[in-house]
C-alpha cells in the first residue's frame, strides 16, 4: 500500500512539474514574440526594462486567467498596435509586407522562365 | 527597341528604390504607439494610496466632467518637472486628477508629495506595472485626459506649457 502511495505521489509530482514547465514554455514563447517598446530591437523576453518586466508579469497573469496565445496577442495589439508583435498577423496594414516576397518570387520566376523559353526558341 | 526598354526600366526601378530609402532616412526609427483617441478606459482593480483600500476603476472615474490620469513615480525625474503643471490643473474645478503610483516605494512617494505638494484627488498603486499596460502606457510619466469614460487625449512624457494650454482648451 505504501508503495502505491509513493508511486501515486511521484506521478502526481511529475505531472505538476511537466504542466508547470509547459506553462513556462508558452510564457517564454509569447514574450519572445513581443517587442519591447523601451529598448527597441529587443524582445520582451530578452529585455530587463521596467516595461518588459511588467509585461512578463501580465502575460503570466493572462495565461493564468485562461487566455490563449492568440487572445494575448490580440489584447496587446489592441493596446500598442501591430508593432509590438515580431510576427504580425495578416491584416490590412500588413498585406504589402506578407505579399511582397511572394510577388517578387513570382515576378523573378516569370523573368527566368521567359529567358529559358527564349533561349530554347533560339536553339 | 527591346534593348532600350531594359535600361529605362532599370533606372526607373532604382530611382524609386533610392527615393524610398532616402525618404526613410529622415524617419525616426523609434516607434511610439499611435494614439487611438476615443477609446474606452480599461477596467481594473487597485489599492488606494493612503487608506490601502481596494478600489475598482469604475468607482474612480465617476461623477466629474473630466479626469486626468497621471502615471508617476518618486524616482522619475521628469515627473518632478511636470509637477507644477499638475498643481496648476488641480485648481480647476471640473477636472479631477488621478495619480497612478508606478512601481514606487510608499515612503518615497509620500515624501515626494510632502515636498512638492499633492495635486491628486486620488492616488492608487500600480506596484507591478500591469495597470499601466492596461492603459497602453509604457513608461513614466504618461497622462490621459478622460471624458465620459473615454480617453480623449494621451500624452507620453512630461507635461509642458503648450500641453497645459491644450488641456485647458479641451476642458473649457
Amino acid at each position: 500500500m505504501n508503495i502505491l502511495k509513493f508511486l501515486v505521489s511521484v506521478i502526481f509530482l511529475i505531472y505538476c512539474f511537466s504542466s508547470d514547465l509547459k506553462a513556462k514554455n508558452l510564457e517564454i514563447e509569447i514574450t519572445k514574440n513581443l517587442r519591447c517598446l523601451i529598448c527597441q530591437g529587443q524582445s520582451v523576453y530578452d529585455s530587463d526594462s521596467e516595461f518588459a518586466n511588467s509585461l512578463k508579469i501580465l502575460v503570466k497573469k493572462k495565461l493564468n486567467e485562461g487566455l490563449d496565445e492568440k487572445q494575448i496577442y490580440a489584447y496587446l495589439k489592441n493596446k500598442y498596435g501591430d508593432w509590438i508583435l515580431y510576427d504580425p498577423g495578416f491584416s490590412k496594414n500588413t498585406y504589402f509586407l506578407w505579399l511582397l516576397p511572394i510577388l517578387m518570387f513570382i515576378f523573378g520566376g516569370a523573368i527566368i522562365l521567359r529567358k529559358v523559353i527564349l533561349k530554347k526558341k533560339k536553339l | 527597341m527591346k534593348t532600350k526598354i531594359f535600361p529605362i526600366f532599370l533606372i526607373f526601378t532604382f530611382s524609386i528604390i533610392f527615393f524610398v530609402f532616402y525618404k526613410g532616412l529622415q524617419n525616426t526609427n523609434v516607434y511610439t504607439p499611435t494614439i487611438k483617441s476615443e477609446i474606452k478606459i480599461p477596467n481594473f482593480g487597485a489599492k488606494e494610496f493612503f487608506s490601502k483600500d481596494k478600489i475598482n476603476s469604475d468607482q474612480i472615474f465617476i461623477g466629474s466632467d473630466y479626469y486626468l490620469l497621471n502615471i508617476w513615480a518618486s524616482w522619475c525625474v521628469p515627473c518632478k518637472e511636470e509637477h507644477k503643471y499638475l498643481m496648476d490643473l488641480s485648481k480647476k474645478e471640473n477636472i479631477k486628477i488621478i495619480g497612478q503610483n508606478y512601481k514606487d516605494n510608499f515612503e518615497n512617494a509620500k515624501n515626494f508629495l510632502i515636498n512638492l505638494d499633492n495635486p491628486y484627488d486620488l492616488i492608487f498603486f500600480d506596484n507591478d506595472g500591469t495597470i499601466a499596460i492596461e492603459w497602453g502606457a509604457y513608461g513614466v510619466p504618461e497622462t490621459f485626459l478622460i471624458q465620459n469614460n473615454k480617453i480623449i487625449k494621451k500624452i507620453i512624457g512630461p507635461l509642458n506649457e503648450k500641453l497645459l494650454f491644450e488641456i485647458k482648451e479641451l476642458t473649457q
